[in-house]
């Protein structure tokens, strides 16, 4: 009978009936939803998916970076997980974090019953999950190609928890301090510079007395220590989790101080 | 200038009988001498503003009064620089824990995720809240149910003006800000706006809401508020306002050569008559029912048809002008 317009709604329909949901429950549903955006989103699976995943096979299989002496896949395996990370991590988080607070998106979660903290370890929790699904895939594909890896998984998980920490504390630095435009470019851009000077697939070595200097990079942290353990079968490298620590408290520090929500 | 028949603007809703009158008195936002600069500009100056509960304080303003400033640290979106701000008895930025699970608030745009779908959005913004409302419903009350699986970009304006409304009330709130909840929507849109913000006031709760459109204020508000250069001009409900300062005219046209001195007489001092034209009559002044009766009963002793019997009462927009100036704002 009603066509156009809806019927009204009963009485009481409205009445106020006001509440936060349980913490954990509203953690749950934003992290779900963080990270349905991340894998909805094209340009971010072409950056944290297809690019890890095409480096490891074409550099696997075409022999044209000198990666030492032992199978390629065995030197870029890890440098590819760790670009996995810092691709998550740093340059997707970025660049959605930054397109969230041009469009309100943060402004508006601000007020709505989910805390501060609740929405940086929703996110926090998104990555991981990303991450886990980006380790999986690419263990498989280097796995198939051959790869032997090493060493202790417990010294692989740290590495990885410190480096999520030290580029995720970069990525919303860079997302609430910069324009989303600009966060954008330079978040594709450092993701580039890092790719090619941070130990990723060209050893550190082939940059002579400036490898010392980019050793100290958190990509090129990464994936030295996860090469040490995974290909060298050493022992945890301290070193490296010293560095990547380092830029996770400066890089988080920063971020809680300088971040802007709108 | 608006000819109209005397008329209530705002019908009453019959649900809303039940309501309780007593609970219409408390001020759920109580603002006293707001202050807010952004740098060497100040875009509130001394606001006070009060809302009573169950009711819809409608804010008007040209850009830049300070409308959304006011509103937004309301929600504890902004620290003021000077005076004090209650929200349901709350400091909005000290005790933002405890109140925004009980507000619902609609921004004047954006708030969405661009790759959300309307329908997950909302069914996202549900579950942050206890006892939200059904979220089917709410689409399909909105007239969303066309576009639940349509991302946020590639909604249409109204659609996502409207998306942001549902957002707002979803959680089931106290009281809800809705900043230029109609800016941008066509008139069908508009009135499912208005009609849904109605059955928000007859079950009971509280809206703010700023606005550009005089008829929404009309239609909607209990209470107007109208800001200009960061304070209240006047508030009060639309009739006071509209009764208030301007003077509303009586037009009626009859026989030339009347005896206006007996009629004026007859009337409220302040009244004025004239005949404009021969056999054209205009009375000004506060135009009440009471006077349209001696008017007529005047008429009727001598004998007069007045025909073509018109009130012309000042609308909002006369009122707002009168204030704010005519010029246009940068």
């Amino acid at each position: 009978m009603n066509t156009g317009t809806p019927l009204p709604t009963s009485a009481g329909t409205y009445s106020p009936r006001p509440g936060a949901a349980p913490v954990g429950r509203m953690i749950a549903a934003q992290t779900a939803l963080e990270t349905r955006m991340l894998l909805r989103n094209g340009e971010q699976l072409l950056l944290t998916v297809i690019i890890p995943s095409l480096l490891l096979v074409l550099f696997s299989t075409v022999d044209v970076v000198d990666t030492g002496a032992g199978k390629p896949v065995d030197f870029l395996a890890p440098g590819v997980l760790a670009l996995a990370v810092m691709s998550t991590a740093f340059t997707g988080q970025a660049i959605a974090t930054g397109f969230e607070r041009r469009y309100g998106v943060l402004k508006r979660l601000g007020a709505s019953p989910l805390p501060r903290w609740a929405l940086l370890t929703a996110k926090t929790l998104s990555v991981l999950v990303t991450e886990v699904l980006q380790v999986a895939l690419l263990t498989t594909i280097a796995l198939a190609l051959g790869w032997s890896p090493h060493g202790n998984p417990l010294s692989v998980l740290l590495l990885l928890v410190l480096g999520t920490a030290a580029f995720s504390g970069l990525g919303l630095l860079m997302a609430g301090t910069l324009r989303a435009e600009a966060t954008l470019a330079a978040a594709n851009l450092v993701f580039l510079l890092l790719l090619v000077g941070g130990g990723v697939i060209v050893p550190l070595e082939k940059f002579g007395a400036a490898g010392d200097v980019l050793a100290l990079l958190p990509i090129a942290a990464l994936s030295d220590g996860l090469r040490d353990v995974l290909q060298g079968g050493a022992p945890m490298p301290w070193g490296d989790a010293l560095v990547l620590a380092v830029w996770a408290v400066l890089g988080l520090g920063a971020a809680a101080k300088f971040f802007r929500w709108e | 200038m608006n000819s109209t028949t005397l008329r209530d603007p705002r019908p009453e809703d019959p649900r809303a009988l039940s309501r309780l009158p007593d609970m219409r008195e408390e001020s759920v936002v109580q603002v006293r001498g707001l202050v807010k600069r952004y740098g060497d500009k100040t875009a509130v100056d001394g606001l006070d503003l009060d809302v009573r509960a169950g009711t819809v304080t409608a804010v008007l303003g040209p850009n830049g009064a300070g409308k959304t400033t006011t509103i937004e640290t309301c929600e504890g979106y902004r620290r003021p620089d000077g005076g004090t701000v209650r929200v349901l008895g709350l400091d909005p930025v000290a005790d933002a824990a405890a109140l925004r699970p009980r507000i619902g608030v609609m921004l004047q745009s954006g708030g969405v995720y661009s790759g959300a779908r309307a329908g997950e959005m909302l069914r996202h913004t549900a579950k942050l809240h206890a006892h939200p409302l059904d979220v089917d419903a709410l689409i399909e009350r909105l007239g969303l149910g066309s576009c639940g699986r349509t991302t946020y970009r590639r909604l249409s304006g109204g659609q996502q003006q409207r998306l942001a409304l549902a957002m707002a009330v979803v959680g089931r709130p106290e009281l809800v800000f809705l900043d230029e909840p109609t800016a941008g929507l066509d008139p069908q849109a508009r009135r499912a706006t208005w009609d849904l913000v109605r059955e928000l006031r007859a079950d009971g709760v509280t809206t703010v809401l700023t606005t550009h459109f005089m008829q929404e204020a009309e239609e909607l508000a209990d209470d107007v508020a109208i800001v200009d250069a960061g304070r209240i001009a006047v508030q009060g409900s639309p009739e006071e306002l509209c009764r208030g300062g301007a003077e509303n005219t009586l037009r009626f046209t009859g026989r030339p050569g009347l005896d206006l001195g007996s009629l004026l007489k007859a009337l409220p001092d302040g009244t004025a008559a004239a005949e404009t034209l021969p056999g054209t009559y205009r009375i000004t002044g506060d135009v009440d029912p009471q006077l349209l009766a001696t008017v007529t009963s005047w008429c009727a002793q001598n004998g007069v048809m007045p025909d073509g019997i018109s009130v012309e009462r000042h609308t909002l927009e006369d009122v707002f002008l009168e204030l704010t100036g005519k010029e246009l704002r940068p």
